[in-house]
């Protein structure tokens, strides 16, 4: 059970209502309505335009990349994907440089989706509309704080950059399911290759609107924006914090008012921000240096067809590969393993030949990395079949793998470079000798055992042999080895 | 001199474009002193583009369209490293770092700007004495103002200081100028010239257009500057029929309708028995030279008839909803933040507000404030959203009346040039004077003012054809026959 679960003490009566707001980036080589490269990271203010700065005359062209960008995801959420119109979002901050934003508002682009977290339970999704990123702001001196600060510097590299921003409804129960939530939403994401999904680089940012009620109870109490939450971890801190500040407040006969409040990450607590009432009234009205967008049904078609596999039929997948090859793969196992996008590495590797349960457990353990790409299905495969084999220990098959995520070399050719010998010869049969002298039982277990007890032995006999020889020895010469001298003694009695 | 004379002795080397150039550059130092048409004359830039068309033409390269002909720009119309300043205090001294789409194209054709003319400040007004810098006169009378918006480019034409300029028309600020100053106006179907680089006031209605002294002028003009643009969505994708073809072939068997609403005291309406349909307020003088119009229309081989719009009278309080609420968004960007006046304040909400407060005349603060409550949360749906339903109606009504006339024929103004001053104290009268031109932008549809004859004070009248969406070439050819009957009743007298 994770840290937020555990900290979670809602009093029993009370039952925890969530809905997330995630601003996703789009990953198109340029900006949402002009032609300035969409790139993070770039000195400041270098990919800007007449129209990304909003200079006076400048008129937005829509970038029909991200559009399709956006459709694509809303398909891969189940959305309808509908005729849309941007609106624009009218208010003042000064890393926005037409003071308004362009976004959707009563007529997205896609509405009615849902996400399926690994579990099983269904999030609904209400809408995924397109809107324009603002500038950053970067606060000088006063410790970087707004309101102490000497001065501000404002990079419009990210102004214009194209968002979706996912809204949910408010089916989130837990702490930990929104965290599933967020998870799985990253994997559709990855899957569809529409953003890039990072939160810690900004290009996924998450917001969540928070409320509690009595259990049992439909109704929809006063909720909380949360704001500024950087981090999986926070969220879930900031949503177990905000429950339990709303569920004191009503038990003492108070109430939250409907806010927009921040995650303290130092202090573990929100603070209030702004209130509904001086909130923004931010006038929406169709934007008219804008054509509405009408996606016809061919598109959408089009869409569909070329979806790639997600996550929750991934993880179906994964789970048939393994139990086809007698292996019962656990569920948290196969959602990391598709949150990797590793599980077509494991069935691949599974097809030829490689144990199951070794596969798993290596590349959940050993390929936690971000790039992985040189690592092949039959590269996996070798290096399985080394350890099944005993040809190499964990520690080792470790090593290999992250020679092999370097070089992408077959872990044959790295072993032998990196002189994991296998021990073969006269100096292994010593050792079988001696392994076998010295547990006498167990060998006459072997010998009386039938085949799934010998098979069950050889494990143990192997392992024996591998730890003598600080992981050496060849597996493979081994179980010859073993066999030979079984034979030997049943001819002998 | 006309332009297209002007082209033809350019051609043929007669004279030098540089010839030209200085003649007018001679009439502007010695008479825009009085007139106030120019906010800045580009003495060395036009020397040197007068030159390169020199150069081209004697290299035997391919002359344009406007070889050597001297344009005025509006001053909201975007020249690279030119000052723009829409008349305010708020981009006095900004530079833009590109051109207009209609300034690339008018160079294209081999014209060479001669200047930027004065404005109602961000062309929100009727007068031309919203301007920042001081009022353009009217040429005709230097007591009188020459209408507005684009007052400094239809006194320019007017006064010989170019043949030719380009204003905007969001709610008649081409057509009423041209009109009071006794030129030629038209304001294209929306689409047809790009507005990018235009410095938006209400987008969904601004259009760019021809000031030119005659009907041919603005027609070449026209062909130079329209035709689609990419980097303008709402542009039109149709390929234009030629507008200068067929500028002699006349009106026989046009169907005119005389448009009952703005015409109640004309004979024909009166005999329609329809004069209380519509709106008063529109000077006897002015319709008596359009009943004299509509004769010779006849005359000419056209049928003229009365057609009633009822939605007209709903036309001006629709505008001054729709208007403003776009201008409320369009100009939020002028914050002191990145370009434009800034006034240094304790923090970036009250340097925006310093800033607007000192950079903004009152008739631009009006119509924020106006805009921004249209568009307020609680009064959306009376205001903004009811006015759009206005538009709607109109613009069903009118392509309703142009299932029986070809264009429909009315007064450009309610009266002659005003006295300068003279409506500055009540922004309600000062409104009163688009009641005619607006209809158009609310539809989208083009419409000409050609000059017709004068009024009672010796001053011009215009009279306003209008018709449906891509009709600039009947509407023209029919302004030729007007223009050419107003000049035989001059040349008679």
């Amino acid at each position: 059970m994770s840290e937020a679960l555990r900290e979670l003490a809602l009093p029993s009566g009370w039952e925890l209502v969530v809905g997330l707001e995630v601003h996703v980036e789009l990953s198109t080589a340029s900006k949402l309505f002009c032609c300035c490269a969409n790139r993070f990271g770039d000195e400041p203010n270098t990919n800007v335009c007449p129209v990304c700065l909003g200079l006076p005359g400048s008129l937005p062209v829509v970038n029909a990349t991200a559009v399709n960008f956006a459709m694509r995801l809303g398909r891969a959420l189940g959305c309808a994907v509908k005729g849309a119109v941007f609106a624009r979002k009218n208010y003042f901050y000064p890393d926005m440089p037409k003071d308004y934003q362009i976004s959707q508002y009563d007529q997205p682009t896609n509405i009615n989706g849902s996400i399926e977290l690994p579990d099983g339970y269904c999030v609904g999704i209400e809408r995924a509309h397109i809107e324009e990123d603002t500038g950053k702001t970067v606060h000088i001196g006063g410790g970087g704080r707004i309101h102490d600060a000497d001065y501000a510097l404002i990079d419009y590299n990210r102004a214009g950059v194209p968002l979706v921003e996912i809204v949910s409804r408010p089916d989130i129960r837990s702490a930990e399911q929104a965290r599933s939530y967020v998870r799985e939403l990253r994997g559709v994401l990855l899957a569809t290759a529409v953003s890039d999904a990072r939160m810690e680089e900004g290009s996924m940012r998450v917001d969540a609107n928070v409320s509690v009620r009595p259990a049992g109870s439909d109704e929809l109490r006063t909720r909380c924006e949360i704001k500024n939450l950087s981090s999986l971890r926070s969220l879930g801190r900031a949503i177990v914090y905000e429950a339990q500040r709303h569920v004191s407040l009503w038990e003492n006969d108070d109430q939250p008012r409907q806010e927009t409040r921040h995650w303290d990450e130092a202090k573990s607590r929100t603070t209030p921000g702004r209130s509904k009432e001086d909130a923004d009234d931010y006038r929406y009205f169709q934007d008219p240096d804008l054509v509405p967008l009408a996606p016809d049904a061919a598109d959408v078609a089009a869409i569909d067809a070329s979806l790639p596999r997600l996550p929750a039929d991934r993880r179906t997948a994964l789970v048939a590969a393994c139990g086809a090859a007698g292996h019962v793969i656990s569920p948290e196992d196969a959602a990391l393993l598709v949150e990797r996008i590793q599980d077509d590495l494991v069935a691949g590797a599974l097809q030829a030949g490689a144990d199951p349960a070794v596969t798993v457990t290596r590349v959940v353990n050993d390929l936690a990395v971000d790039n992985w790409s040189k690592v092949t299905a039959a590269g996996l495969a070798s290096l399985v079949a080394m350890v099944s084999s005993n040809q190499v220990t964990s520690t080792q098959a470790k090593q290999l793998l992250e020679a092999m995520v370097e070089s992408g070399e077959p872990p044959e050719k790295i072993a032998e470079s990196l002189g994991f010998e296998a021990m073969t010869g006269d100096d292994l049969q010593a050792v079988v000798t001696e392994i076998i002298a010295s547990n006498a039982d167990t060998w006459q277990r072997y010998l009386d055992g039938d085949e799934t007890e010998r098979k069950k032995l050889t494990g143990f006999f192997t392992g024996q042999v591998m730890r003598a020889t600080k992981g050496q020895a060849d597996g493979a010469a081994v179980n010859r080895l073993l066999s030979e001298r079984a034979k030997f003694f049943v001819a002998r009695s | 001199m006309n332009a297209s004379s002007l082209v033809a002795e350019v051609r043929s080397g007669q004279r030098t474009a540089r010839q030209v150039l200085e003649e007018h550059l001679a009439r502007i130092a010695s008479q825009d002193i009085e007139l106030g048409a120019f906010n800045l004359v580009l003495t060395d830039e036009a020397r040197s583009q007068a030159d390169a068309v020199d150069a081209a033409i004697a290299s035997g390269e391919p002359a344009g369209p406007l070889a050597g002909v001297p344009v005025a720009l509006k001053d909201n119309l975007c020249t690279r490293g030119i000052p723009t300043t829409c008349s305010s205090r708020m981009l006095q001294h900004w530079r833009p770092p590109y051109d207009a789409t209609v300034v690339q194209r008018l160079r294209a054709a081999g014209a060479v700007i001669v200047g930027k003319t004065n404005l109602d400040e961000f062309a929100m007004g009727s007068s031309t004495e919203n301007s920042a810098f001081g009022p353009t006169r009217n040429p005709h009378d230097l007591s009188r103002v020459p209408g507005g918006s684009s007052g400094g480019s239809a006194a320019a034409v007017a006064a010989g200081f170019s043949p030719l300029a380009l204003g905007s028309d969001t709610g008649g600020s081409i057509r009423q100028p041209a009109a009071l100053c006794g030129v030629v106006g038209l304001k294209p179907t929306y689409g047809r010239v790009s507005r990018y680089g235009l410095v938006a006031f209400a987008s969904s209605l601004d259009q760019i257009g021809p000031i030119a002294a005659n009907v041919t002028d603005a027609a070449t003009c026209f062909e130079v500057i329209s035709g689609h643009d990419p980097r303008d969505s709402t542009s039109l994708e149709s390929a234009a029929e030629s507008v200068t073809a067929g500028l002699q072939h006349g009106v026989e068997g046009l169907r005119v309708g005389l448009l009952a609403e703005l015409c109640g005291e004309s004979v024909r309406v009166k005999q329609a028995g329809l004069q209380s349909v519509g709106l008063s307020g529109i000077a006897p003088d002015v319709i008596s030279q359009l009943d004299q119009a509509a004769d010779v229309l006849e005359a000419a081989g056209a049928t003229v008839s009365v057609v009633s719009v009822p939605s007209v009278v709903l036309g001006l309080s629709a505008y001054y909803l729709i208007a403003p609420a776009e201008a409320s968004s369009n100009l939020a960007r002028y914050d002191g933040v990145r370009y434009g006046l800034r006034v240094d304040a304790a923090n970036a909400a009250e340097m925006n507000i310093e800033s607007r407060t000192a950079g903004f005349g009152a008739e631009v603060k009006r119509r924020i404030m106006l805009g921004t409550y249209a568009l307020s949360a609680g009064y959306y749906d009376a205001y903004y959203g009811k006015a759009l339903r206005v538009r709607t109606l109109m613009l069903r009504e009118f392509t309703n009346a142009y299932a029986d006339v070809d264009l429909l024929l009315c007064p450009t103004t309610p009266t002659t040039a005003f006295e300068l001053g003279a409506k500055t104290a009540d922004p309600l009268l000062m409104y009163l004077n688009d009641v005619c031109t607006i209809p158009s932008n609310l539809t989208g549809h083009p419409a000409v003012s050609v000059p017709f004859g004068v009024g009672d004070d010796g001053l011009p009248v215009g009279v306003q054809l209008m018709g449906p969406a891509l009709s600039e070439p009947v509407l023209l050819r029919t302004a030729a026959v007007l223009e050419d009957a107003a000049a035989a009743a001059q040349a008679a007298l």
